[in-house]
């Protein structure tokens, strides 16, 4: 029996993602899923899973959560403050949640987008080949407390806790540019000072996009003026009204009529969007064979993550009735902890 | 025999990871729809070894590829020798498979810039709506918002920009124009294009068996009714089709 996952108290802007509805430009839909896709990558590794699969996605903060059956579960994206019944938990780490504990997820440390990813996935029907909400698109929507989720069942129940050391993603920092359709519109020294900017994410942001701020003259081209709608995809810098830069992410539209200086690299869009507002961004340029050339596939990326899975050996300091457990006698499979 | 080389007709341009546009024009109203359904049917019916989704915008055409089975390079070849083999600006566009005929109401409430929008056409109203009427229309392109499609081309006394300000509001359904083109609005949205009328027809319904109802190159025609009978669509509004029938073309 997999049964399901209470979700007693949500945060703000909870949904449930998986890495979305690829093929759908031409009905006007983007992609769509998970905010963060690497964070899904790196539940799925945690998880020992052959793919991702869905995650909750918890922007800002998180929620409470209970279980009417035994389930394993990752942490992964933007580390939050976790607990099962006031026992803090490391994040970026797989944990079993138990029928009568309650898992609660508090705010971000750092970053935005933390996700909490059951090892048998949600039991829920996909649309259009997906459990994403596209909340711009009006597919699915918010979860909110009281809602019960039915669970997948986990292909490896009783597999150890691992963990994995991430690095940090999680506060800004300089992502990569490649050239897009328009970028040539932009005048050579136009483009020199945008990359030279230090710019910070602004207090407007969501799936959709990110605004970024500085100081000094906007990043206009002439041809803004008359410019036909074309194509958009995620990672797009778009200089909007006055040429102040706005990021578009994996909610974008699918046309758009304003003037795009570059694409941010797919293997970079992670750190963008969980860059929390007021942090520090700045782009660099890289020619269309560097994006090439550095560009993996998510299967790949998971492999290689998988590589580095370890084992989760809990800090004694952190086990409340440490004296409880029989420490040396016996033999144990290695997943006590687990099973507590 | 010296045949001068085709000038260059469209960009091959690079567009994120896995997609590259075919671009046959930059501004916007360079009306290029017969060459970029043309070249979009014809780049579907190449089979692009690794090709997963070909589609059009207004100006160009979108070639998205899955990289484990192909490259940037050998996907811009294929475009490229595909441009090369026709005189795609010239190209009409390709038949219709189907033709959709959709209610609308046309001034009053519903359509409080029809007035203004004639006016800049050069017509009276009525003029103006049987204007729109007449016109086989066809899907150029779909997005902004899911299935919201781009519809043209009226005749040439439609060529005119979209307003300088935006409306704060035009709702679901609103029939508008600009550059000789219809916007059918899927959702409530601020707008730059004149709202002239109002349909019940919502092009994605994600509760329908069909949630996408139209197709790029579909054929399109207005219906006008009488605000009876809109109210009565509007009323009705269970599947979204707002009264739309669909003829499938031999």
């Amino acid at each position: 029996m997999s049964g399901v996952l209470r979700i007693e108290r949500a945060g703000p802007v909870m949904t449930l993602q998986d890495l979305g509805r690829p093929g759908l430009i031409g009905q006007g839909v983007s992609v769509g899923g998970a905010a963060d896709r690497l964070a899904l990558l790196e539940a799925a590794a945690l998880l020992g899973l052959a793919r991702p699969g869905a995650s909750i996605e918890m922007a800002g903060s998180g929620g409470t959560f209970v279980a009417t059956a035994p389930m394993r579960l990752a942490l992964t994206g933007a580390p939050m403050r976790a607990d099962i019944d006031g026992q803090a938990l490391a994040w970026n780490a797989v944990h079993l949640l138990s029928p009568g504990q309650r898992l609660t997820i508090g705010g971000a440390r750092e970053g935005t987008y933390g996700y909490l990813t059951p090892a048998g996935g949600f039991d829920v029907a996909p649309f259009l080949g997906s459990v994403s909400a596209h909340l711009a698109a009006g597919i699915g929507g918010l979860l909110r407390a009281g809602v019960d989720l039915p669970l997948g069942e986990d292909p490896h129940p009783g597999a150890p806790a691992t963990r994995l050391d991430v690095p940090g993603r999680f506060s800004g920092g300089t992502v990569r540019l490649m050239p897009g359709p328009q970028t040539d519109l932009f005048d050579a020294a136009v483009r020199a000072r945008f990359f030279a900017t230090p710019f910070r994410r602004g207090p407007q942001a969501n799936r959709q996009g990110m605004e970024l701020l500085h100081d000094g003259p906007g990043y206009t081209t002439a041809a803004a003026s008359n410019l036909a709608s074309d194509f958009i995809v995620p990672g797009d810098v778009q200089m909007t009204g006055a040429g102040a830069p706005f990021v578009l992410l994996c909610e974008c539209q699918t046309i758009g009529g304003y003037p795009r200086i570059g694409t941010v690299l797919a293997e970079d869009l992670p750190r963008l969007a969980q860059a929390p507002a007021g942090a520090p961004i700045r782009f660099r340029p890289v020619s269309l064979e560097e994006a090439d050339a550095v560009w993996r596939d998510e299967q790949e990326q998971l492999a290689a993550l998988r590589a580095r899975v370890r084992p989760l050996v809990r800090d004694p300091h952190a086990i409340r009735d440490l004296l409880a457990y029989q420490l040396i006698s016996g033999v144990t499979c290695g997943d006590d902890l687990e099973r507590t | 025999m010296n045949t001068p080389p085709r000038p260059r007709q469209a960009e091959l341009l690079p567009l994120g990871p896995d997609a590259v546009i075919v671009r046959f024009a930059l501004a916007a109203g360079a009306q290029v729809s017969g060459a970029v359904q043309a070249f979009s049917e014809a780049a579907r019916q190449a089979a692009i070894q690794g090709v997963r989704e070909v589609t059009a915008s207004l100006n160009s055409v979108l070639v998205r590829f899955e990289r484990r089975m192909t490259s940037r390079e050998a996907i811009m070849a294929a475009l490229d020798e595909l441009l090369g083999a026709e005189d795609w600006l010239n190209a009409p566009l390709p038949e219709p498979r189907r033709r959709w005929r959709v209610p609308a109401l046309f001034g009053g409430r519903h359509g409080p810039q029809l007035a203004e929008a004639a006016g800049l056409a050069g017509v009276s109203e009525a003029r103006a709506v049987r204007e729109i009427a007449g016109a086989e229309l066809r899907v150029l392109a779909i997005g902004f918002a899911p299935g919201q499609p781009y519809l043209g081309l009226l005749p040439e006394n439609w060529d005119f920009p979209r307003q300088s300000h935006l409306t704060p509001e035009v709702p679901a359904g609103a029939v508008t124009v600009a550059v000789r083109q219809i916007v059918l609005f899927a959702n409530a949205s601020k707008t730059g294009w004149r709202q002239v009328g109002l349909s019940a027809f919502r092009p994605f319904w994600p509760e329908r068996a069909e949630p996408f109802l139209l197709r790029q190159g579909d054929a399109l025609r207005f219906e006008p009714v009488s605000e009876n009978e809109m109210d009565a669509l509007l009323a009705n509004a269970s599947d979204g089709l707002g009264g739309a029938r669909c003829e499938v073309l031999g």
